[in-house]
């Protein structure tokens, strides 16, 4: 409402200005420029396949991706797998397997008896329930991923400078608690995901230096893909339909004034 | 109206329809050769634009529905994963639904504004205002029973804060609102069975929302159209048929209507929405800031500036039923502000003022304006934007209508517009 | 809109015909994905081909998988069903036709077309009478006369190759299209 409006947006001005930036508030996330920005945005498909990279290694052993099918992969807009390759994928992960013959879950250690996935299976989540997410890591427990850049405001904006929020130091005097990680992005600045991404956390199979900003900027664009998967097919579809609507928008405005000619 | 029927069946088969099922010469009558004033500008096209979106919101919703799951283990995932990642086209008829519930009320609060401005609501129109409010009214609680079901964080929390208003009612027998909350909720808290019933009635009020728009269309072509000079038709020359003249011109407004509203379902479909409602619900955490939907945030503001719970619920409640009350408010004998001078400032006062309590609901209950140093509660702000919204009806629209020198009316409408005019 | 006393259309007439084609052009286009979101989801038809392994079966046994929403029967037939189904001369065969999706629709139905290893039986487990489930015959418990499977809905009575011999089916059991992808291994549709 307020940014349909000028007159507010003066108002909102005056009131920002009121906010005082105490030490604890997060900073605004920095502006970044994506791919997938703008009516003509699509995915960068070598981010994606890197920031798949990413998410494959570093993390997914917190955050699952429950709603992302390995068939999605390979599905149109997506980071453009090939079949195969999205078959190879599936079949690297251990998903829980239904019950064998015996009706067992478990093998005779209690271990949970998996198999390997095929393209019709989703991501299967690093634990098997909340309660052992938040035993896991330090009572915090790690969002699932599939819809993050709409969950968060800011975007994707938010997701890259959390990401690359780890390097700057407390002001003077701010303490940080224990077992949690100074970043100013985040409310509340402390944060208990400790910093993901390194230098060279990952090897980049097309030469990409793995710098912590172009491992932050892969893996948004994978997320970004994750929690819109259809952005491409709705820019598209967007610009046909808008350029159809103009154009019988025009036709219906010469009827209009055919039509009411001898009338005004 | 069938007394002035220009119908006349064109065939033997149209001919035997019409002494049985004079359906043809209802819609002729009604949307060809109904006898319009001439002079409707593009305020009026609205009417139109609002019958056109109550269809898309009723077809999108009902395909939905044939892939909605209304439980609430499974509601956030048949949304978020079925319909926007599986099935085909799901996502645009989920956004084009969404979006369209927000265009929804940006279009009939346009209409409800220039019904304000032109004095639509005044005899022989007061019929035709009330129904439209009750529209407006079953709009407000179907918008809210359908922003629960996909059962993220902000569908939870406005579900469970709104059914909460009720248990003011404890203050004045005790036990009465907590009763009701508990038969809304059907159970201790909004849950699954809060979803299921909720989920019904979605699907349920807006063929109720239709059927009321059948009587507000027939309570206007009784009177027939109000319009811009707010004066009665004085015979034929001040009319033209509905076709082509008003089809034609509001066909062309709606397509641009259109275009609006699909730039957003394209290019900005999460502009309405609240990022919180990407988080399924959890009733263990309530999110920061639980913000309604643009929509209702005036009467959001009106709610939180009474420092008192069931005096804050009626204050709120007072200001849809003041509409009501409208026709019989307003005192002038002329309808059209283009002849008020007084009214037509006032009125544009209470625009601004809706817009204002709208920008405080928005912003968190402890805000507030630096102004020259000295702070300023919002919650202030808003309080004195609800005394002048009641002030308004209550006190200025009588007052005004009785001391306000009017300009001059047209002789009629068609003097005017072959005339000099405006 | 086309004046009668005057049939060369007018500009005005070919505004109108233009706008009018225009709207219903743009509403055949949009009403195409309120129809086309009642087809298989992409999560459907990701499941539109599963792999099974056979190795667990035994002979004479049937193992029942699920498959686009029916039963699968896969059954590991004995040397004595395959020579019972191979020695029915296809002229006295219902239905003369192989009904095997991996064949040409003309494919005799001769015991050879029925399979891609004699040994394994692959079947669609629907009865093409009204779409009941056949219930599979034993030595230890027969069900009909032909060692096949027999529908309990009315009466149909299929082989040990999956032919209808008997009762109100029209044709043999379908074979779903599918391929070895190992020794026991096969990926169906």
């Amino acid at each position: 409402m307020r940014k349909l409006l000028p007159l507010l947006a003066v108002v909102a001005l005056v009131s920002a200005s009121a906010v005082a930036q105490s030490s604890s508030e997060p900073v605004p996330p920095k502006e970044m420029k994506w791919s997938f920005d703008g009516v003509f945005g699509t995915y960068d498909r070598g981010a994606l396949q890197r920031g798949f990279q990413i998410y494959k290694e570093v993390c997914s052993s917190c955050h699952s991706l429950n709603m992302v099918a390995f068939h999605d992969l390979a599905g149109p807009g997506g980071p453009g797998f090939t079949e195969l390759q999205a078959k190879a994928i599936a079949a690297g992960y251990k998903i829980p397997a239904e019950p064998n013959e015996r009706g067992e879950i478990t093998d005779e250690r209690g271990n949970r008896l998996t198999r390997p996935g095929v393209l019709a299976d989703h991501f299967p989540q690093p634990f098997p329930n909340e309660q052992a997410a938040r035993a896991n890591n330090g009572g915090a427990l790690p969002p699932d991923l599939s819809l993050i850049i709409k969950a968060r405001n800011g975007g994707a904006d938010y997701v890259y400078s959390i990401l690359t929020g780890f390097t700057e130091t407390p002001p003077h005097g701010f303490a940080v608690m224990s077992g949690k990680y100074y970043n100013p992005y985040f409310a509340g600045r402390n944060i208990s995901m400790p910093p993901p991404l390194k230098r060279g956390s990952v090897s980049f199979a097309d030469g990409t230096p793995a710098s912590v900003s172009n491992e932050a900027k892969a893996v948004v664009t994978f997320l970004a893909w994750a929690s819109e998967p259809q952005l491409e097919a709705r820019h598209r579809i967007g610009f046909e339909v808008l350029a159809f609507l103009l154009l019988l928008a025009g036709l219906l405005f010469l009827a209009y004034r055919k039509v009411w000619h001898d009338k005004h | 109206m069938a007394e002035h029927s220009s119908y006349v069946p064109g065939s033997g088969l149209t001919r035997w329809l019409d002494q049985r099922l004079p359906i043809i010469r209802l819609v002729n009558d009604s949307f060809v050769s109904f006898p319009t004033p001439r002079n409707l500008n593009f305020w009026y096209t609205f009417g139109g634009v609002l019958t056109f979106m109550l269809a898309i919101q009723i077809v999108t919703g009902i395909v939905l529905a044939m892939h909605y799951v209304p439980n609430s283990e499974m509601a956030f995932l048949s949304v978020e994963q079925r319909i926007m990642r599986e099935v085909n086209y799901g996502w645009l008829i989920r956004y084009l639904h969404s979006n369209g519930a927000s265009m929804f009320f940006l279009a009939v609060y346009i209409h409800m504004f220039r019904g304000l401005y032109y004095g639509s609501y005044k005899s022989p129109r007061e019929v035709l205002w009330i129904l439209g409010v009750f529209i407006y009214l079953l709009m407000v609680m179907t918008a809210f029973f359908g922003y629960v079901l996909p059962w993220g964080q902000m569908s939870f929390w406005g579900a469970t804060v709104i059914t909460s208003l009720f248990s003011a009612l404890d203050q004045l027998v005790p036990h009465l609102g907590t009763s009701i909350t508990t038969w809304l909720w059907g159970g201790f808290a909004v849950d699954d069975a809060t979803l299921n019933r909720f989920f019904s009635l979605h699907y349920l009020m807006p063929f109720v929302i239709a059927g009321v728009v059948g009587l507000h269309i027939w309570a206007l072509h009784v009177p027939g159209n109000n319009n811009p000079l707010g004066i009665d038709v004085k015979g034929p020359q001040d009319m033209v048929p509905f076709h082509p003249y008003y089809t034609v011109k509001d066909g062309f407004f709606l397509v641009l209507f259109i275009i609006v509203f699909l730039s957003f379902v394209f290019y900005a479909p999460n502009f309405f929405g609240n990022p919180d409602n990407y988080i399924q619900a959890n009733p263990m955490v309530t999110p920061t800031d639980i913000v309604p939907e643009w929509y209702l945030l005036p009467f959001y503001a009106m709610l939180r500036s009474v420092p008192q719970k069931l005096l804050g619920v009626l204050v709120m409640g007072g200001a849809l039923v003041s509409l009501l009350f409208l026709p019989w408010l307003d005192s002038s004998k002329v309808r059209s502000c283009r002849f008020r001078p007084l009214m037509k400032q006032l009125f544009w006062i209470f625009a601004a003022d809706c817009v204002l309590l709208g920008f405080c609901g928005s912003q968190t209950a402890d805000a507030s304006w630096t102004i020259a140093g000295a702070q300023l509660p919002l919650v202030w702000i808003a309080r004195l934007g609800t005394l002048f919204y009641f002030a308004f009806f209550w006190v200025l629209m009588p007052w005004i209508g009785k001391i306000e020198v009017t300009r001059p009316l047209p002789e009629s409408i068609a003097q005017s517009v072959l005339g000099d005019g405006e | 809109m086309v004046n009668a006393t005057n049939p060369e259309p007018t500009r005005r007439d070919f505004l109108y015909i233009a706008t009018g084609a225009a709207v219903t052009v743009g509403a055949a286009f949009a009403a195409w994905p309120f129809i086309d979101q009642m087809n298989p989801s992409s999560a459907v038809l990701a499941m539109a081909s599963i792999e099974v392994d056979l190795a667990a079966i035994q002979p004479g046994q049937q193992v029942i998988f699920k498959w686009r929403g029916h039963p699968l029967f896969v059954r590991r037939r004995t040397a004595k069903e395959i020579a019972a189904a191979r020695a029915v001369p296809v002229s006295s065969l219902v239905d003369g036709l192989a009904r095997n999706a991996n064949l040409k629709d003309s494919a005799p139905a001769s015991d050879e077309n029925r399979v891609i290893k004699p040994e394994w039986l692959v079947l669609v487990g629907v009865c093409t009478h009204l779409g009941c489930i056949p219930t599979v015959s034993t030595p230890q418990s027969p069900q009909g006369s032909f060692g096949g499977w027999l529908c309990h809905c009315h009466g149909s009575e299929y082989d040990t190759a999956g032919r209808i011999r008997k009762g109100p089916a029209p044709q043999n059991l379908f074979v779903p299209p599918y391929a070895f992808t190992g020794p026991t291994k096969i990926k169906i549709g």
